[in-house]
């Protein structure tokens, strides 16, 4: 919890006093799952089942395998454009989100960024839970008034001429952002390149790791 | 509630965003259980994804403000007490004083090991043609219902284009409140930074929104 408040802004100053609040909120959590348990309506192996899913199954590995894909196959990227949805599904072999996913191409010209305004969607199956900056108020607040700000904030600065488009989230629709391919990477492997892709660059507010951002490899 | 804390897009005061170093996906135990649980009470089908949303809108702005997974908590502890699945006397007590009502669904296990998100569709069958096409400006319609919509204050009685048709999709403004599917059709809309915020904004920036067609008029 400690880190999870010190991220969120906010909140209430005693939260930082984390010692009785934290006990309270165990306490409080465990006393409803027990109840939810006791009556029926949940199955704590279940529960144990979806946190070890979202803890190793879904993430930004998934997203990153997408990228690098499209980076090196023009008709997969030509799919993926067109329909993020079904090449993502023929790809990774499930139905990613739910039904409706939207893949958008950053350019020299052209730089996208995700956000959700009114809560936190994000395209879990692809890019796994989001992190407490993406559901922080200051994210939520501020990516669709100030990017410009904001991507500073993530030490990301771009040409002054290229444009910024903010995608929100505010359908089932979910936004998942193709970056640019890093110079120096010709001849690289799908699985390098996954490397250089990061969870931050695929939701615009950082950019695909360099080659040399990237060392040691074992190319170098 | 529609113009409650939760719509935040635009305002000011909170301060720096601050990515976090190798975040681990959550930050305490309680959190994963607090995440696990809310998702296998969603999955019962007693409320929509949209009538979940609304009652952590409904929180007062303080609790809203807490953290995410206290912000959840507190959703969900206010859900089920809704729906007559628990008594506010249990929630006092601290365990269960008496049986539980049958559920029609139930996240099972097996249903759990496939879990990589909200496992139900949004999209449905259109009950009639799209009104717009890509390339229509559409103005929002300036709407302030007392209760959920997923069109941002910031977004309201702006002229904007629509850029692609996404389909026909549950209506999230129905759902929360159990008044059904009632399927529209989904559009991006895409505004200037000037429109939205005025002369003075960023010329390189648009922001857009995905819209339902009641949230739009021509233009």
């Amino acid at each position: 919890m400690a880190a999870d408040d010190h991220h969120s802004s906010g909140h209430h100053p005693h939260d930082h006093d984390h010692g009785s609040e934290l006990s309270e909120m165990q306490l409080r959590v465990r006393a409803l799952e027990t109840i939810l348990t006791e009556k029926g309506y949940v199955d704590p192996a279940a529960l144990d089942q979806i946190v070890e899913n979202v803890e190793t199954k879904i993430g930004p590995h998934i997203g990153a395998r997408i990228v690098a894909r499209a980076w090196v196959d023009p008709e997969f990227k030509r799919r993926l454009l067109a329909d993020a949805t079904e090449a993502v599904n023929s790809m990774v072999g499930f139905d990613p989100v739910s039904s409706h996913l939207i893949a958008v191409e950053n350019t020299p010209r052209l730089h996208h960024i995700v956000v959700c305004t009114l809560c936190s969607c994000y395209p879990w199956s692809v890019l796994g839970l989001p992190p407490v900056w993406y559901k922080s108020f200051a994210y939520r607040s501020r990516a669709v008034i100030d990017p410009k700000g904001v991507l500073a904030e993530f030490g990301v600065t771009l040409p002054a001429d290229t444009e910024i488009r903010i995608w929100d989230s505010t359908a089932e629709t979910r936004f998942l952002v193709l970056p640019m391919r890093p110079n120096g990477t010709d001849g690289w492997s799908e699985e390098e390149l996954a490397e250089l892709v990061t969870r931050d660059s695929m939701v615009g507010t950082g950019l695909a790791k360099s080659p040399q951002e990237a060392a040691p490899r074992a190319k170098q | 509630m529609t113009n409650s804390i939760h719509d935040m897009g635009g305002m000011h005061g909170f301060g720096p965003v601050e990515p976090e170093a190798d975040e681990p996906v959550f930050h305490a135990d309680w959190e994963k259980r607090v995440f696990a649980t809310r998702v296998s009470m969603g999955a019962t089908g007693l409320w929509t994804i949209d009538g979940g949303r609304a009652t952590l809108e409904n929180l007062s702005p303080l609790t809203y403000l807490q953290s995410y997974y206290h912000r959840w908590f507190s959703g969900l502890e206010r859900s089920v007490v809704a729906h007559g699945l628990v008594g506010e006397d249990e929630i006092a007590a601290g365990r269960s004083l008496r049986p539980g009502r049958g559920l029609n669904r139930r996240l099972t296990l097996d249903i759990a090991k496939n879990f990589r998100g909200p496992m139900a569709p949004f999209e449905r069958p259109a009950p009639g043609p799209a009104r717009f096409k890509a390339g229509d400006r559409v103005r929002t319609r300036n709407i302030n219902p007392p209760t959920h919509t997923r069109l941002p204050r910031y977004a309201r009685g702006k002229v904007g284009v629509v850029e692609a048709v996404r389909g026909c999709h549950v209506f999230p403004d129905s759902a929360a409140i159990g008044a059904g599917d009632n399927p529209q059709w989904l559009y991006t809309v895409v505004f200037s930074a000037r429109e939205l915020w005025g002369d003075e904004a960023d010329p390189t920036v648009s922001v857009s929104i995905d819209a339902f067609e009641p949230y739009l008029l021509a233009a």
